[in-house]
């Protein structure tokens, strides 16, 4: 699932599919299927597996069954 | 929620939980304390900075001549002292520096080192900055019209059909949410919608930025200064200056005060890049208006609401458009805004849209769960009056539409184990909720929520020969958590309290450490530290192991003692950890624990807070008169702690709702750049806040943790503008509200018919 800049990056698609067993497959595959969603990767997303917020783990791991969202990437004070 | 129904082990804590008092306490009440300001080197020079007095202006030359021949001044620095840096960097090097333009009132363009501050002073005045002054803009939605100044050739807003093709000062829109808004409305009995804005206010931290920098000739640098995250500050600062990471030793100072304005850098380049030229150590400290007018205050916005609502209390579609300058530079937290202005509400539909937007001010800094309290005034605001519409309850209309695990939120995901319930309901259940009130008093409400994040974090813990504990953490102490670090520290080893020292090591002393920031510390400091005793502890048994001459297998650690597994492991009497420490050296050396991670499953958390306010109907004065926060934490640590997170955040609330406020002239340049103009408040204006801890575990952190430090600045915007609101009889849709701003409500309501 993709959420904010990253859908319409996608061309409009809130959700896509990919293969991937981990974060970093996830990110690689999404940048090689959609190009334009390349430059917002590269600057940093977050990503969700089954509501579990992630920042920056490329090798965690995402179940068959998971639910992934990528997301814009979070900040704080 | 119980332990066992958030996967949470049910465990009785001895330490944890209880509120020992903080290890920084007597330096901090005695003067003791080392802030940025105190720190000092042998041949220090004083460094000052020269900032633009336009709020547009491009720099045509800048001649130092006469400053640098003036006695006593060692060195001069602009834009050209600094290294190239990439693309990630270029915002805050032009930022801690100008280059080829002045982008608002404040802006460093050079800066001086010299033997005294009157020297250096002296020096400002007579470098030589031609400036070609420009027009400026500083109201975000002026900044977003057509004819509007454009302050960077290289902003064309993105995400947006089609692609502009001419510069402009929306740095992009962005559309987050689901379902179809116009169906959900369509079903809606009741639908409401308002503009609001707010003012950009500032962190109000009283210690002001200050730093001591020292570059040898060797080109190993050592800094001092009060940061939220010293190696974030060593890895820029060394880019800024093309150093190595490697030659630039950073230690942290006591902070006095942060709530995320102190997580970038400012000054610290420029002592930096002054003492490498002038081959003497310089210190940097920022004076009061120097903090306002050129540090981070957050955004300005303009914003618009509409929610739609049956008359049975459900919600049936959302919708906000949120409008936030970041200053001069890209990076409002506008999406962060956009992201959890409905985050508290299970909605079907749902759609919020963000636009970033710069303009001629400071650029903005983060300021606790940076762009949530704004989109929440703005959104609670409108269901407040929705409850009021349709004659409900508040707090029973937000407990119809409240996030539960399992609900899918606003900004994607689906939630697991949250507490907004629980608070909602304590808050319904608290006296003050049905406390009687007087003549033009009110009553308001509002939930919040944050997201909490973890991050990268090293700590090792070593243990003494003596049985004591050096445990080294690296994200600065902004809020206890040396305290609450120890108290983890002694509660997995089973050992007292007091035999834990925490200190916030250097740079040089451990791997990397995120900033502290994103309420992100008692989380993954403290999982860190728990990891960190563990490791020990495994080393402890295996000392014991050896000693008894059975498998480390056979050991197990209670209480702060190894012990024989069990009757076949054989009977030895158990081994205190200090008795194992004491012979570390015979059994193999220093026993320490480390812990590198880079820590996910911070748990999001919620809060409701309740306030009574007074509004006097002839001066439009608005008085807090009472203040109750309920927060889910998770798992308290150290409660009074947690209860200062809770009570800090609703007093800055009231300040940001009520009076504090970035006033611009005409001419660009900030009207109030002191505490006697922009007023915080204090002790007078404000009653005791009261506190109410929820605990729903978080089940991703052993002890079931979840930050607290930014939630708490959530609700305060919008449950304050609630109760004056219904104090003043008119819904009040502008920050602050100021007695004028109030009394202009009172008197177009009354003009209006309303009132």
């Amino acid at each position: 699932m993709l959420g904010g800049p990253l859908r319409s990056a996608a061309g409009g698609a809130a959700q896509v599919d990919v293969e991937a067993v981990n974060i970093r497959e996830l990110l690689t595959g999404l940048g090689d299927a959609h190009p334009k969603l390349k430059p917002i990767i590269d600057k940093g997303v977050a990503v969700s597996i089954d509501g579990q917020i992630y920042r920056d783990a490329w090798f965690q791991p995402i179940s068959p069954d998971s639910e992934v969202h990528v997301l814009m990437p979070l900040a704080g004070g | 929620m119980t332990n066992s129904e958030t996967g949470l082990k049910e465990r009785q804590f001895k330490i944890v939980g209880t509120r020992p008092l903080r290890p920084d306490g007597i330096d901090k009440v005695t003067g003791r304390a080392r802030f940025g300001a105190d720190m000092a080197a042998p041949g220090m020079l004083v460094g000052k900075i020269l900032r633009s007095p336009h709020a547009h202006a491009r720099i045509r030359s800048i001649d130092a001549t006469k400053a640098l021949v003036l006695p006593g001044v060692k060195a001069v620095v602009t834009h050209e002292d600094f290294a190239e840096v990439g693309a990630d960097l270029q915002d805050v090097l032009e930022n801690v520096m100008a280059q080829d333009k002045a982008l608002y009132d404040g802006h460093a363009v050079a800066a001086v080192a010299a033997i005294s501050a009157g020297v250096a002073r002296k020096a400002l005045r007579l470098i030589e900055v031609d400036y070609e002054i420009l027009p400026h803009v500083t109201d975000v939605e002026a900044a977003m019209a057509a004819e509007a100044p454009v302050l960077h050739d290289d902003i064309v807003t993105s995400g947006v059909e089609p692609a502009p093709k001419t510069p402009s000062n929306v740095v992009h829109r962005h559309e987050f949410g689901h379902g179809d808004v116009a169906e959900g409305l369509a079903q809606a009995d009741v639908v409401i919608e308002h503009d609001f804005k707010t003012a950009a206010t500032h962190q109000g931290y009283i210690e002001p930025h200050a730093c001591v920098g020292s570059v040898g000739p060797d080109g190993q640098g050592e800094l001092w200064c009060c940061t939220q995250g010293h190696f974030w500050v060593r890895n820029t600062c060394a880019a800024l200056l093309g150093m190595d990471v490697s030659h630039l030793r950073v230690t942290a100072s006591e902070i006095g005060g942060g709530f995320g304005g102190k997580t970038t850098v400012f000054i610290d380049p420029v002592a930096l890049a002054l003492s490498r030229k002038a081959g003497r150590p310089v210190k940097i400290v920022m004076s009061r208006e120097e903090v306002f007018r050129a540090s981070g205050p957050t955004s300005s916005t303009a914003m618009t609401v509409k929610i739609g609502v049956r008359r049975d209390g459900r919600i049936t579609a959302g919708e906000a458009v949120l409008k936030f300058q970041g200053g001069a530079f890209a990076g409002s937290p506008v999406d962060l805004g956009a992201m959890t202005a409905f985050a508290c509400y299970d909605l079907e539909h749902v759609k919020t849209v963000a636009y970033d937007v710069v303009t001629n001010r400071p650029k903005q800094a983060a300021y606790r769960a940076p762009g949530a309290p704004m989109a929440a005034f703005a959104v609670e605001s409108v269901i407040d009056e929705l409850a009021s519409k349709i004659g409900m309850d508040p707090i029973e209309l937000r407990l119809k539409n409240a996030v539960e695990n399992g609900s899918q939120s606003s900004y994607g995901p689906k939630f697991g184990p949250v507490g907004l319930v629980e608070t909602l309901v304590a808050a319904r259940e608290h006296e003050h909720y049905t406390a009687p009130l007087g003549a033009n008093q009110g009553r308001g409400i509002a939930s919040g929520f944050w997201f909490n994040f973890g991050g990268q974090t090293c700590v090792s813990l070593n243990i003494n020969a003596d049985g004591s504990v050096a445990l080294a953490v690296g994200t600065p102490d902004i809020g206890g958590s040396r305290a609450s670090m120890g108290q983890m520290a002694a509660e997995e080893l089973g050992i007292g309290y007091d035999k834990v020292r925490t200190i916030v090591a250097d740079t040089a002393s451990l791997g990397y450490n995120d900033i502290s920031e994103g309420s992100r510390v008692t989380f993954s400091t403290g999982l860190a530290t728990i990891q960190a005793a563990r490791d020990a502890i495994g080393k402890l048994c295996g000392r014991a192991a050896q000693t008894w001459g059975i498998s480390p297998d056979a050991v197990v650690w209670e209480d702060g003692y190894a012990r024989p597994a069990g009757a076949n492991a054989g009977e030895f009497p158990p081994l205190s950890l200090a008795e194992i420490a004491e012979t570390a050296a015979k059994t193999g050396g220093p026993i320490a624990g480390h812990c590198e991670v880079n820590a996910a499953g911070a748990g999001v958390s919620f809060a409701t807070h309740l306030v009574d306010a007074e509004v006097d109907p002839e001066t439009g004065r608005a008085k807090i008169l009472r203040y109750t926060v309920v927060q889910d934490a998770g798992k308290a640590i150290h409660p009074s702690y947690v209860e200062g997170q809770y009570q800090g955040g609703a007093v800055q609330g009231v300040g940001w709702a009520l009076n504090e406020e970035y006033i611009y002239g005409e001419d660009g340049r900030l009207q109030n750049p002191s505490f006697l103009d922009y007023r915080i408040p204090v002790a007078s204006d404000l009653p005791m806040i009261d506190t109410v801890i929820v605990e729903v575990p978080n089940p991703g952190h052993p002890y079931g943790v979840r930050g607290v430090g930014e939630t708490s600045i959530v609700p305060p915007l919008a449950a304050i503008a609630n109760a004056v609101s219904a104090a003043a009889g008119v819904r009040l849709t502008e920050l602050p509200m100021s007695p004028p701003r109030v009394l202009r409500g009172i008197d177009e309501a009354a003009a209006n018919g309303k009132a």
